[in-house]
């Protein structure tokens, strides 16, 4: 009991509003959790795969985001429960890790907690079904390793990768044009890869949109598009094979960081600070000019004393640039980041081949998009849409083709998608779980069971009938040993899915294993929940 | 209507819509917003009047479907869908932001119908796309050009202004604007700045009196003592404080020790600031135009100087003005001899109805231009420049795109059929789509008539038969007459961009609100 009595014989309480704690122990616990598990995983479900339809959520503020990327949908649908948020967790690392598959992963982790209820509905120790588990997603990510095939491609070829994007994209809004957008995708993430170390750097693929125009219009930028104009409205439109200089000081009199005044009691020193002011300004644009720069883009902003003298020296310029813009320029252009104006030399200067500013539309918007810089890594992707939601929603999809891309750069080892490896790894487990005795045996044919959520979730979403269709697969598997069919979701009258070109990735699908099973093993261990009462 | 509330999983006040329910309020939210613009398309159609929620409770009377539904306070997020292209619509093109509104609605009711025919929604967006691409090539072919032919070109733009203004309250003088629109935007000569084009409005006197001036007219007064009327001007476009120039070094201050030294200091400000007025009217000029405030003592001097100065002409002013004059914006003044000044023929100060403004003529840059708008309330005249708004962008578009098509429901009628034909030649559920497509399509031609009063399902089928029999048939809606009419000879013409951007954002829009199974709304902030 949380109520004691001091040495005076007065009351006081040890956990306060010990009523309006809500509390929940032992089995109960464990299944409330999964309940709460389950009913994010129903909401995602109908998601998935080519077919899977999108979410409309309203924020807060009342603005509108439509989508059918898992991890965005979580993220903005504001969840409150805990065991949900694991969810939300998992899928965000899912999508950080991987930047592909978010959507599974949290069907996968449902159904898995779906059997778990099953089994613990026959009194099985929760632990016991969380090793069972374990060792079971070790069978099933030793099958990878064994279905997977490599794939090859080079920087001549790029047809392979590219239908790996398409697979990507297929179940996105941009599915009407796969094609071209995959491209693009993957010309971006070759641009910037290195394919001696293996590694991409997404940082320098940059996603811009301005809404408007068509999604045709989409196009790859070998440069960088910046959402800025040039400060003088009457500075030159448009550069050709310019120097650079990138200044992060602002074109303005110091201001020192300590605290200081400067007091004014004569004439003659009011003069001086006039003069002092003036020739600050033309010291700083003279030093632009000296070092034999012919485009000034800065992170601050400039008087417009300091901007007509700019302009007056013919010396074009850009103002209010942003810091990851100002890294991306300095890289792209070869140009050194300098801080202050005594430090501008001609060295530190960057190139461009051209520069200009591009207009849209029927408004005043206006954009710089730079490109021919010596340095072509970094490149930026310029989408148009029809809408802001449609522009949000390509500009995610393209992300996720692009992760996909840089993950096969990374391992090129892939397995076949459209719930093939699911069944394959399903088929694998049961076997092994005949292998095994004790409690862990009905906890691995439980996932096994789960595995096929996926394949199930596919059917159903495009219009096919599940169980039968996942019968039929899982038998052909078992008589063919052929581990590349699936569901057969766009209708094509084939379910081989290499027939088809629906791929993933080795690592993404390892993660979602890996990742779904720790969080039901998470899950399972939780026997007590305490929730504080509300705040009021 | 069913709310589905999670217990525990979502905030409180946050509700989750599912599945059916889910696409029913979508549905009904976007119809709904269809429905309300709908009654404004066409020559015929009405005007709504928007009372702002502010204190003022401002009216506007328009029926721009952009600018109404910009007004109104839409929750259901599938409506937020149909606002939003609208706006877009207006941003990229101008114009047809009503129609593309409509279309979506009847994309979005015609798959309502599917839908609960069990057609899956995914199968009708497959349905649509591929209509869409049909329709778009039809379109495509259907557009004609006639840019080589200068005179032909006028004709056709003339034709699109009087289409466009012709559902707008200028309607009565639709020749007139027209004319006027046309003339301005052949002024730009290609160069496709609207920013040249200055409107500037004026209650007062009738729609009529509005004329289009080829100079640059700037409503700002004159300071006083100033000449009124200056020949060949040379002119300083300037962007300087021109009251007390402060200086910017940081931490500085006036720290002194009797009254005498801050007479002192007064002084040499005084000082400071007539240098700076000497060294501004030693680059020869006779008209200074700043963008800041002028002070008494500035003016004074530029008024013994016999210069004409001008203040606080805004931001927008200034670039228009440094655009037009032909010179730049100067914040600097110690290198006259490099400043490119601006000139031009006349300054003088004109009268429009009670109030007086500044007149440029004879500019250096030949492609500006001012419209006075008159007209005998601010409503009117701001419903009067949104309407010569819409069709300046429509012009302007037409000129980077010389294509056109035939109004009236021609391209639609024509697109439908094409369409209707694809759906014939499709096996499976997709026909179904398709030919909900058309029908969608077919909407429009029928909403202008119906608007106008007139019988619809006659005058469509009477368009489907001659458009079915000759496959060059010029036939569309003629509303005056209340039949159908040869588009060519009624000379109604639209752009063919504006054309194309309705189909496409139209059918992306339904598509994206047709691909939406869930609806999560966040409980709303908590506002202090």
């Amino acid at each position: 009991m949380s109520l004691a009595f001091d040495e005076y014989g007065r009351p006081f309480i040890i956990i306060r509003e010990q009523e309006r704690k809500s509390r929940v122990k032992g089995i109960e616990a464990v299944k409330a959790s999964i309940m709460a598990a389950k009913s994010v995983a129903r909401t995602l479900r109908s998601s998935l795969g080519p077919k899977g339809m999108d979410k409309m959520l309203q924020s807060p503020d009342g603005d509108v985001t439509i989508t059918n990327d898992g991890a965005t949908i979580l993220e903005m649908m504001e969840v409150e429960n805990q065991i949900g948020k694991l969810m939300v967790e998992l899928s965000k690392s899912q999508d950080h890790e991987i930047g592909d598959g978010t959507t599974g992963v949290v069907v996968l982790a449902g159904a898995l907690l779906d059997h778990a209820e099953a089994l613990l509905d026959m009194g099985m120790h929760p632990l016991r079904i969380a090793e069972g588990y374990e060792m079971a997603c070790k069978v099933a990510t030793e099958n990878l390793d064994k279905i997977k095939t490599r794939f090859d491609f080079s920087k001549e070829d790029i047809e392979p990768l590219v239908k790996v994007c398409m697979t990507t994209l297929s179940s996105k809004v941009v599915g009407r044009l796969k094609r071209p957008m995959a491209e693009i995708c993957v010309k971006a993430v070759l641009a910037v890869a290195d394919l001696e170390r293996r590694d991409v750097n997404l940082d320098l693929i940059k996603v811009e949109g301005k809404v408007g125009g068509k999604m045709e219009d989409t196009r790859l930028v070998e440069g960088i598009v910046i959402d800025k104009e040039f400060s003088h409205p009457q500075m030159p439109k448009q550069l050709k094979d310019v120097k650079v200089a990138i200044l992060t000081c602002p074109f303005e009199p110091p201001k020192p960081k300590t605290k200081h005044k400067v007091d004014i009691d004569t004439v003659e020193k009011f003069e001086a600070l006039r003069d002092a002011e003036k020739a600050y300004f033309t010291d700083m644009v003279q030093r632009c000019k000296d070092s034999g720069a012919e485009l000034v883009i800065c992170q601050w902003g400039f008087d417009d004393e300091a901007n007509h003298l700019l302009m007056h020296q013919n010396l074009p310029a850009v103002r209010w640039v942003g810091g990851v813009e100002i890294e991306l320029l300095a890289m792209a252009t070869g140009a050194r980041i300098v801080p202050r104006f005594q430090e501008l030399t001609a060295d530190k200067l960057g190139f461009a081949g051209s520069v200009k500013e591009v207009g849209f539309g029927t408004t005043k918007d206006r954009m710089l998009v730079i490109e021919g810089c010596p340095n072509l890594k970094a490149v930026t992707i310029f989408v148009r849409g029809g809408n802001r939601m449609v522009l949000d929603e390509i500009k995610r999809s393209l992300h996720d083709a692009i992760c996909v891309a840089r993950n096969l750069v990374r391992d090129n080892a892939i397995v076949y998608g459209g719930g093939a490896a699911e069944v394959s790894c399903g088929l694998a487990v049961e076997e092994a779980a005949d292998k095994v005795t004790g409690v862990e045996h009905y906890a691995m044919r439980a996932f096994a069971d789960a595995l096929s959520a996926v394949p199930l979730a596919l059917a159903e979403n495009s219009g096919l009938p599940p169980i039968e269709s996942l019968t039929a697969i899982k038998k052909r598997q078992l008589e063919e040993s052929n581990p590349y069919l699936g569901i057969d979701c766009n209708d094509t009258g084939t379910n081989d899915m290499r027939e088809q070109g629906v791929f993933e990735t080795v690592l993404g699908k390892k993660q979602q294993l890996f990742l779904a099973t720790q969080v039901c093993k998470m899950i399972l261990k939780i026997d007590d929940v305490i929730k504080p009462s509300e705040f009021d | 209507m069913a709310m589905s509330q999670q217990s525990g999983i979502l905030h409180q006040g946050a509700t989750e819509e599912r599945g059916e329910n889910a696409r029913m309020a979508s549905f009904v939210g976007a119809v709904a917003v269809a429905d309300l613009v709908k009654s404004t398309l066409g020559p015929k159609g009405m005007d709504k009047i928007l009372q702002s929620m502010s204190r003022g409770q401002e009216v506007t009377i328009t029926n721009d479907g952009a600018t109404i539904l910009k007004s109104i306070y839409v929750d259901n997020p599938a409506a937020k869908v149909l606002v939003d292209i609208s706006k877009v619509q207006d941003d990229e093109v101008g114009d047809g932001t009503t129609s593309v509104v409509v279309f979506a609605g009847e994309l979005l009711r015609e798959a309502e119908q599917l839908v609960n025919a069990k057609v899956h929604p995914m199968t009708i967006i497959a349905g649509y796309r591929e209509a869409c691409d049909c329709a778009r090539g039809v379109l495509e072919t259907g557009a004609f050009s006639h840019a080589p032919d200068t005179e032909a070109f006028r004709q056709d733009l003339l034709n699109i202004a009087k289409t466009t203004l012709s559902s707008k309250i200028l309607t009565s003088d639709k020749e007139y604007f027209a004319n006027l629109a046309v003339d301005a935007i052949l002024r730009l000569k290609g160069s496709a700045n609207l920013e040249a084009i200055h409107i500037i409005k004026k209650t007062g006197g009738t729609l009529h009196e509005s004329f289009l001036d080829e100079g640059f007219i700037l409503d700002k007064k004159i300071g006083v003592g100033q000449p009124k009327r200056i020949e060949n001007a040379k002119i300083l476009v300037a962007n300087t404080p021109m009251d007390t120039d402060k200086i910017k070094i940081y931490g500085a201050r006036v720290r002194v020790d009797s009254m005498a030294k801050v007479a002192e200091i007064e002084a040499a400000e005084k000082e400071k600031m007539r240098e700076k007025v000497r060294s501004i009217i030693s680059h020869g000029i006779n008209c200074f135009i700043n963008r800041q405030l002028i002070y008494n003592l500035p003016e004074e001097m530029f008024a013994d100087a016999g210069i004409m100065a001008i203040e606080h002409a805004d931001f927008d002013g200034i670039e228009r003005l440094a655009l037009v004059l032909g010179g730049e914006i100067v914040s600097t003044f110690d290198d006259p001899e490099a400043v490119r000044l601006g000139t031009c023929k006349l300054i003088e100060e004109i009268m429009i109805g009670e109030d007086r403004l500044i007149h440029f003529s004879g500019v250096a840059l030949g492609e500006a231009c001012t419209i006075v708008l008159r007209g005998a309330s601010s409503h009117i005249l701001d419903e009067a420049e949104r309407s010569l708004h819409d069709a300046l962008c429509v012009l302007k578009e037409t000129v980077s795109d010389s294509r056109v098509v035939y109004g009236g429901g021609w391209p639609e009628i024509r697109m439908a059929r094409a369409v209707e034909e694809l759906a014939s030649k499709t096996p499976g559920k997709k026909a179904l789509a398709m030919e909900a497509f058309a029908r969608a399509l077919r909407a429009l031609p029928a909403t202008i008539c119906d608007n106008a009063g007139l019988d619809s399902a006659d005058i469509v089928a009477t368009l489907k038969a001659a458009h079915g029999a000759d496959p060059a048939s010029r036939m569309g809606v003629d509303v005056v007459r209340g039949e159908a009419g040869d588009m060519q000879e009624l000379g109604i013409f639209e752009s063919f961009r504006v054309r194309q951007q309705v189909l496409l954002s139209g059918t992306e829009a339904s598509e994206i609100i047709l691909r939406v199974d869930d609806i999560i709304k966040c409980a709303p902030r908590q506002r202090g």
